[in-house]
């Protein structure tokens, strides 16, 4: 008996003890929230005294409901991760290839069979800030609203409004291919629980009316953590490391924050400016991959005074204590035989295949786009973003005049990619890249 | 292409006559004595003793050219023949591009008006110098009648006639109106080699130099008053149709004038290429894709695997095969070739004027006679009504062997008032080629010792003939796909050649460089080096065996493995390999060294070819084009292939079709044979040696038995055990 | 947009987008047609040209980048001691087949030479490996680039 209650005494203890233990790790691994950092007061916008930072612009407020909600449908730019490459806008079927298999987006047309033309406000509403499917389901956290459950739901349904003025499109996409416990969508319940705060934006008290517009677009709608943020254990934002730069989808999300070597720190806030609204800044490279579809989709069409708020907000971010790559922003020589030359195959791909838009000092004589000296990508020794760039190529739809570049990853071996990239990143960055055939295959299957 | 192949039964003459029935071919001989179409114009009197020659009261001499010139410099060959035997200055002749004439001036080898196969200099040879010779004998003829004394007495040099004894000269242009009263002698002499001025020697080549200076025209640059100019989307699956087009983005865009769509293409109208291009991007257009939607490479290839297991028509047999591969070990082997497109430089392209009752097209077109008849067709007018204005052609491999460019530009035009001019994008050309066909091959043989004695060989692939020259096409067998296997050149008592024929679900097939013989040549010599092996012995040793009753192969064989210090010692990962070929009757022997790494890459470090193509009417030239199609060749074997993928071809433009470039080219060694036989082809046959010589380069320095094109580099790679 | 450049010497002045490349507004607008479309995308050199001297793609070369530079294209080159050279060993040396590619690689050669009077064949290869030649001529592109350096030093 004694026995007995000594060892149900104890049970109880070791559980209780698990469940504090428990508890302690869901918050830690929780983290702090994507504000926390600048320690100020958060109140409900109706408190915040400075004006309202959430909606459209000040100068688009009488704009109609549908022209609101286009703005603001583009500035959370669904469009990118609802249309599969080629496909019709919105219908989805865009493929996120993860490491557990591979998902797809759905069409958000109102197509009502396929897309969401049933949809309640309610349920419109569920989806964007709880993740809640219509029909009950769990949604991936691929969307992200841990970000969109900090839309206001006026917000919210003025995107719904703008998206059901679309042309409906029936078209269902692939079904999922995730393996075992990732197919397990009733899991994310419990995800969520842990990682979905469930509110909605709440203006900081110590902060500009500025600075707070600039966190809503981030945070809310623009959702940039989602790829700049590191992810913990759980697959959820550490932010910790707020915008300490991440990989995503076999890309490199940048360092964000405003470190000063691996940063925004150097930047003007005209060089971020232009990054965002054109995707490029002389001397500092040019977005491609997914940063330049959300130049393309999303940060183009905002206006002047949103990209500006944005500007004032990344500032605020400290700096991240990741060791990234200190940039190198000087030319390389002019000629072939000057400079680095990391490899032989190397340079025969580049001379045949690269020099003549990027040039042999990497300033490229045909648009500023393809400069290579100064550009994060090249000074990144990973050289991840490179090898994507050479594998898919790029292809910006704004300004007109910016260039696209070819794929290369169907004709060029692992081997000569890997060559290329080394040659590459030793002749127009820091510290060049040591990639084999083998990370090259990797990074391949990533994409 | 070729379809000179001769067959047990079936010689070229018989090919060429069996057609002749059916009216698709009009003559083997050309009407060489008879007179040209024009004989009086504006200018006042001329001779035109016959279709390529027209002289005027200047001595003015126009030469007419019945091959179109691409690159492979027959433009200055044809004139080299007639200049040669007419003995005129071939500094200051004109030349001309001969009208679509099938009766006047089909290439006497293939039956139809057509630049292909290497048959140029082959087919005209005899003709054009018969031309010059007759045209010559007349105006000697006339100056004797003037000057009252013998023809014989009289001779010719540089556009004149002389009176040897009396020193009493003529210019051609003097001789004008009296020749054009002689009539045309039956049989002329020909010149006797030794005696050649003009061929045989290196001379410059007539067309170069506008072609260095920005001057030359080709179709592409077509340029006239009120031109538009238009480009086109054609639906990327093949047979596939517009459903429907939004093209309001379109229209906002300035410099745009006109969309059309039509059953399955659309194309946008505008003031310039840019306008075109950028307003054809913007229309959203729906395809219905049809019934191709869904077919990938792999389905393509497993059907062709399957059928190249089934029955084929015997094309040729020797011996008794079966019986001696039934009763021993055979060695066997497949070999698998992709689908290639042409990719020629100039992006095809049409400019076209269509107006009730005419119809005039600017093009560069291997078949101007075809042109002709199908924009005729198109337009809905008959053929006399049509003007086809001839370019030289920025590359036609075969390509512009092809009409369906002028067929889309006559529909496309025919909607258009006033002349436009259609520009392919490159994407657009790659992905709307007519391909190289896919071939699958598969041989066994028998040794005894180290000789081959039973070898059975099996092509399996699309029939080009049947689709392009029906007539030639006969008892189930296409001749250009055996092309230089029913011939190949090795000895061997026991010998079968099989065609099955297998045509591609959604991909069209066309006449590619070198045609047949790249497959075929390629699948034997990768064969024979593998048999060389397994009979341990050399690969060159191996083949000299065979070649007893081929000296003229087995000669350029010897030739090329001195040149390229055969034997010799070689560093790590190089490897030597040699191919023969007896192709277009021009008989080489290529010797390839190339270098593997381990990661599969492979650098080209020297190729020596030795070359006899009989006689040479300008050896220059024939280097020239040997240096080119090896590199064309040897493109392929390293990068060349068409894939599909939901009936699309993957492939769009030069960064996803690689071309070799300058940087990975070797020396390239050519060693002429001198010959006085009868000239061979060249164009395509130099196309054909380097891949299989690449092919065993490789497999001497890896082991790696590669058995199909373009090389696996990444297969290297991962078979790390020859390092 | 009305635009002035100065090619092969003269000022022309067209109406063009300013994202239109230089390439078609040479061939189309201007009637420049020796300089040839072959990619589109910066991959063949067909369409080279000189901007300030430097060979330069003109497909993908927006013309509103252009300002008030000045062109050379192949219709002006020989009017230059180093691109009548150049044409030159073309022509002595038959480097030409269909001719097609040519344009460029004259205009690619006469760049190289200008500034790297004498080239070894790694400076042929960083030079001209952008500029494909589907007929093959490297062989004697590299012997005519060779020849007109030994002509310039004599
Ligand atoms: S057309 Fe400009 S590089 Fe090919
Ligand atoms: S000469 Fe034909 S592409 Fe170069």
């Amino acid at each position: 008996m004694v026995v007995r209650a000594v060892v149900v005494r104890s049970v109880i203890g070791a559980a209780i003890a698990g469940a504090v233990v428990a508890l302690g790790a869901v918050w830690y691994v929780r983290g702090p929230g994507p504000l926390a950092f600048t320690g100020g007061k958060n109140v409900a916008v109706a408190d915040y005294k400075e004006g309202d930072p959430t909606g459209v612009p000040a100068d688009m407020r009488q704009a109609s409901l549908l022209e609101r909600g286009k703005y603001l449908a583009e500035a959370a730019d669904c469009v990118v991760c609802h249309t599969a490459p080629g496909g019709r806008k919105y219908a989805g079927g865009f493929a996120f290839k993860l490491p557990f298999g591979t998902m797809y987006s759905t069409n958000i047309t109102p197509d009502s069979e396929t897309g969401i033309g049933k949809y309640t406000d309610q349920e419109f509403l569920d989806a964007m800030h709880r993740g809640v499917r219509r029909d009950g389901a769990r949604l991936y956290p691929a969307m992200p609203y841990t970000s969109y459950t900090f839309v206001t739901d006026a917000d919210a349904l003025a995107i719904k409004a703008y998206l059901f003025s679309l042309v409906p499109v029936r078209a269902v996409p692939p079904a999922n291919s995730l393996m075992f416990p990732f197919n397990q969508r009733w899991a994310m319940a419990f995800w969520s629980v842990v990682f979905n705060p469930d509110t909605r934006f709440r203006p900081d008290t110590s902060q500009s009316l500025k600075w707070n517009r600039g966190a809503y677009l981030a945070e809310a709608l623009a959702h940039c953590g989602e790829c700049h943020t590191p992810r913990n254990i759980g697959f959820a934002l550490d932010n910790r490391k707020k915008f300490a730069g991440a990989p995503v989808a076999g890309w490199h999300a940048s360092d964000i924050s405003s470190d000063r070597t691996t940063g925004l720190g150097g930047w003007t806030d005209d060089d971020i400016a232009s990054y965002l609204s054109v995707g490029h800044v002389s001397g500092r490279g040019t977005a491609s991959g997914p940063m330049g579809e959300a130049v393309d989709h999303s940060f183009s069409k905002m206006t002047k005074t949103d990209i500006d708020a944005m500007v004032t907000f990344l500032r605020s971010v400290p700096p991240a204590t990741s060791s990234g790559p200190s940039l190198k922003s000087a030319p390389a020589p002019l000629s072939h035989t000057d400079g680095a030359t990391a490899s032989l195959l190397g340079k025969k791909v580049f001379e045949g295949a690269c020099v003549s838009c990027h040039g042999w000092s990497g300033e490229s004589a045909v648009s500023k786009f393809a400069t290579l000296t100064g550009s994060s990508a090249v000074n990144d020794p990973s050289a991840v973003n490179v090898v994507q760039i050479v594998i898919s190529g790029t292809r910006r739809l704004t300004p007109s005049s910016a260039l696209s570049m070819p794929s290369f990853g169907h004709a060029f071996s692992d081997d000569e990619i890997a060559a290329v990239v080394n040659y590459v990143t030793a002749r127009f960055g820091a510290k060049g890249s040591s990639l084999t055939a083998r990370d090259i295959a990797d990074l391949r299957a990533q994409n | 292409m070729t379809v000179v192949a001769e067959l047990p039964g079936i010689s070229r003459r018989r090919i060429l006559g069996g057609a002749l029935a059916t009216g698709f071919v009009f003559a083997f001989h050309l009407p060489v004595g008879a007179a040209g179409p024009v004989q009086k114009d504006s200018a006042g009197e001329r001779f035109a003793p016959n279709a390529y020659i027209r002289i005027d009261g200047a001595g003015q001499v126009t030469l007419v050219m019945p091959q179109v010139e691409m690159g492979q410099g027959i433009y200055t060959a044809v004139a080299t023949l007639l200049a040669e035997e007419l003995d005129a200055d071939l500094a200051k002749v004109a030349l001309e591009h001969a009208p679509p004439n099938e009766q006047l001036y089909a290439n006497p080898l293939l039956g139809v008006q057509a630049t292909g196969g290497s048959t140029s200099v082959r087919a005209f040879w005899t003709p054009l110098r018969q031309a010059g010779a007759t045209a010559r004998a007349m105006l000697i003829k006339a100056a004797a009648e003037q000057w009252q004394v013998t023809p014989g007495s009289c001779s010719t040099t540089q556009g004149t006639v002389a009176h040897n004894e009396s020193g009493r000269k003529l210019g051609y242009g003097e001789l004008v109106e009296a020749a054009g009263k002689v009539s045309p002698p039956r049989d002329v002499a020909l010149k006797d080699p030794k005696d050649f001025v003009l061929i045989g020697k290196p001379l410059k080549r007539l067309d170069t130099p506008d072609k260095v200076n920005g001057k030359v025209i080709y179709g592409i640059d077509t340029m006239m008053a009120d031109l538009k100019f238009a480009t086109l989307a054609q639906c990327p699956v093949f047979g596939g149709k517009v459903a429907k087009i939004d093209d309001e983005a379109a229209r906002k865009i300035s410099g745009v004038r006109q969309i059309i769509a039509l059953d399955d293409l659309v194309a946008v109208v505008g003031d310039h290429m840019w306008a075109a291009k950028c307003g054809l991007d913007a229309i959203e257009i729906t395809w219905d894709e049809g019934k191709n939607a869904k077919v990938s490479s792999k389905d393509i290839w497993d059907h062709l695997r399957a059928a190249s297991e089934g029955a084929g028509v015997v094309a040729k047999s020797v011996g008794d095969v079966a019986k001696v591969l039934n009763f021993g070990e055979t060695y066997d082997a497949s070999y698998e070739m992709p689908f290639l497109a042409h990719a020629t430089m100039e992006p095809l392209n049409c400019t076209v004027h269509v107006t009730p009752n005419s119809c005039d097209v600017w093009v560069g077109t291997q078949i101007i006679a075809r042109a002709q008849s199908v924009a005729a067709k198109v337009a809905g007018l008959p053929e006399d009504k049509v003007t086809i204005h001839q370019h030289l052609l920025g590359g036609g491999f075969g390509r512009r062997l092809e009409v369906d460019m002028i067929a889309a530009a006559v529909r496309i035009g025919s909607m258009v008032e006033g002349p436009v001019k259609i520009v392919w994008t490159r994407e657009e050309d790659i992905q709307h080629d007519i391909y190289r066909p896919i071939y699958r091959d598969s041989i066994s043989a028998r040794l005894s010792g180290d000789k081959v004695i039973a070898l059975k060989y099996r092509v399996a692939g699309s029939s080009v003939i049947a689709r392009w020259l029906p007539p030639a096409f006969t008892k189930g067998i296409d001749i250009d796909a055996v092309d230089s296997a029913v011939d190949m050149p090795y000895d061997i008592p026991n010998f079968q050649v099989d065609y099955i024929r297998v045509e591609p679900p959604a991909v069209p097939t066309g006449f590619w460089r070198g045609v047949g013989p790249n497959n075929n040549v390629f699948a034997i010599e990768c064969f024979i080096d593998e048999l060389a092996r397994k009979a341990n012995k050399d690969p060159i040793a191996f083949r000299r065996d065979m070649l007893g009753k081929t000296p003229r192969i087995r000669h350029v064989l010897d030739l090329a493995a001195e040149k390229s210090n055969w034997g010799q010692p070689l560093p790590p990962r190089v490897g030597r390999g040699v191919s023969v070929q007896p192709t277009f009757n021009s008989s080489i022997a290529t010797v390839v060294e190339a270098e593997v790494d381990a990661g599969g890459d492979v650098y080209l470090r020297r190729v020596t070819l030795a070359v006899d193509c009989g006689f040479t009417v300008n050896p220059d030239t024939v280097v020239a084009q040997v240096e080119g199609g090896m590199i064309f060749g040897l493109t392929a074997a390293l990068y060349g292939e068409i894939t599909l993928e939901k009936g699309r071809i993957q492939q769009s433009n030069f960064h996803d079709y690689r071309m070799l470039r300058i940087d990975q080219v070797p020396k390239i060694d050519v060693h002429l044979v001198k010959s006085g036989e009868a000239p061979g082809g060249i164009g395509e046959a130099s196309v054909v040696g380097g891949p299989p010589a690449l092919r065993n380069a490789i497999y001497a320095a890896t082991g790696i038995a590669l058995r199909r094109l373009p090389i696996d580099r990444q297969l290297i790679a991962e078979k790390k055990s020859w390092l | 947009m009305a635009t002035t450049l100065n090619i092969n010497g003269q000022e022309r002045s067209f109406e063009a987008p300013h994202e239109m490349p230089l390439l078609w507004v040479l061939r189309d607008i201007l009637g420049f047609t020796g300089t040839k479309f072959g990619c589109g995308m910066a991959q063949c050199g067909a369409c080279t040209v000189h901007v300030d001297g430097k060979p330069v793609r003109s497909c993908v070369l927006p013309v509103g980048n252009l300002q008030s530079r000045s062109i050379t294209t192949i219709e002006g080159i020989a009017a230059t001691p180093v691109g009548a050279r150049v044409q030159k060993a073309w022509l002595d040396l038959e480097v030409v087949q269909c001719g097609y590619c040519q344009s460029g690689q004259v205009m690619s050669a006469a760049a190289l030479l200008v500034s790297t009077p004498d080239p070894d064949d790694s400076d042929i290869d960083a030079a001209m490996a952008g500029n494909i030649c589907r007929c093959g001529t490297y062989v004697r592109i590299r012997a005519a680039i060779k020849q007109a350096a030994a002509a310039q030093k004599a």
